[in-house]
């Protein structure tokens, strides 16, 4: 094989997963781009957003890999009905993760940006902000993985070449889309208290 | 999971204060707003999709860390030229929905130099990382596919940003 081979290869494949999540990616920025007026209104919101989408992708990736290597080892039958103990326990130990993640990198902001004397909104505002978002986030994406890793394999598809690709795309999509109803929702909570 | 978890989470966390260093910037330019995720994630995933690549030749056995291995050259070749083909389109799809959305401010031309002067600056720091992360894991007899991955696509998502920042005072 030659380097010229080797690269025609990679790059062929990696195209159409780069552009799914190229969709994904641009979805998510126009959302973002169009709550400038929640960044301004919540300081340190936009230190925090990395950090939130990232999470998704750290924990969503993650919890595809196991159902998916589960799914390999006959440990999980690929339904999503009945209730497979080993699945329900992995899910919720997905979103744990992903909420105390989440409080984690708010309180982490809080802090820094405190210390560094920048203006910072309230750490109640930003805990619950964070929290809330990966809540909602956490809830859809795990229900995306595992219908479409269960989907997949039920198609003779290896859902560990799934996953990669769909949490990329729907984590950033979701995770913006979620951050956005989180800021509102706790905005006006914190009007009315 | 948990501890690499935080750790990877205050990575973010710093890539998020290069963020909030331009806020004023990317307030003023939604264009450049749009621009954060798809950077990021863009760049995560040429890093991933590399380490991908190369934890499995590496199981194979097809990989040596031998910069005339066919192997290892067409694959940082490859994640060059996804990059040249793939940051364009980041830059006109950019400009073009938040054209409709909320008005264009910068010129189409601009954002697409912007797009892809990050984008190849991240193609070559992507293969950077990657081969260095996976030569060491190697060197540690750990497993590429548990360590690379996590490692490469969050320290990416760091790199794009700072690539990004810097990208933007250069040619803005």
């Amino acid at each position: 094989m030659t380097v010229r081979d080797a690269a025609r290869e990679a790059y062929r494949e990696a195209l159409p997963a780069l552009a799914a999540s190229l969709v994904g990616g641009l979805i998510a920025g126009v959302v973002l781009s169009g709550m400038r007026a929640e960044l301004r209104d919540v300081s340190g919101l936009l230190v925090l957003v990395p950090a939130l989408l990232a999470t998704r992708g750290n924990v969503y990736g993650s919890l595809g890999a196991r159902i998916s290597t589960a799914l390999h080892q006959g440990l999980v039958e690929p339904r999503v009905r009945g209730g497979d103990e080993r699945l329900k326990s992995a899910v919720a130990a997905a979103l744990a993760n992903g909420l105390l993640a989440s409080a984690f990198a708010a309180v982490a902001v809080f802090t820094i940006l405190s210390l560094l004397g920048s203006s910072v909104a309230p750490l109640p505002v930003l805990v619950a902000i964070a929290l809330l978002a990966g809540l909602l986030s956490g809830v859809a994406l795990s229900a995306v993985v595992v219908t479409a890793v269960f989907a997949g394999y039920r198609r003779g598809r290896d859902p560990d070449t799934l996953v990669g690709p769909l949490v990329t795309t729907t984590g950033d999509v979701f995770g913006v889309f979620f951050l956005l109803a989180a800021v509102r929702i706790v905005l006006a909570l914190a009007e009315v208290i | 999971m948990l501890p690499i978890l935080l750790v990877l989470t205050l990575v973010e966390v710093g890539s998020g204060l290069v963020l909030g260093r331009f806020e004023t910037q990317l307030l003023q330019y939604p264009t450049l707003l749009a621009l954060v995720p798809v950077t990021i994630g863009t760049a995560g995933n040429l890093g991933s999709i590399l380490a991908a690549r190369l934890s499995t030749a590496f199981h194979l056995g097809t990989l040596s860390f031998d910069p005339r291995d066919e192997n290892l050259a067409g694959n940082a070749l490859a994640t060059f030229a996804l990059a040249v083909s793939i940051f364009p389109v980041v830059g006109v799809g950019a400009w073009g929905l938040t054209a409709l959305v909320s008005g264009a401010q910068l010129a189409p031309q601009t954002v697409v130099a912007i797009s892809l002067a990050s984008g190849i600056a991240l193609a070559i720091l992507a293969i950077a990382v990657t081969v260095a992360v996976t030569y060491v894991a190697y060197r540690f007899r750990l497993d590429p596919d548990d360590v690379v991955i996590p490692i490469v696509t969050n320290t990416c998502d760091v790199l794009g940003v700072v690539v990004l920042f810097a990208t933007v005072q250069l040619l803005l």
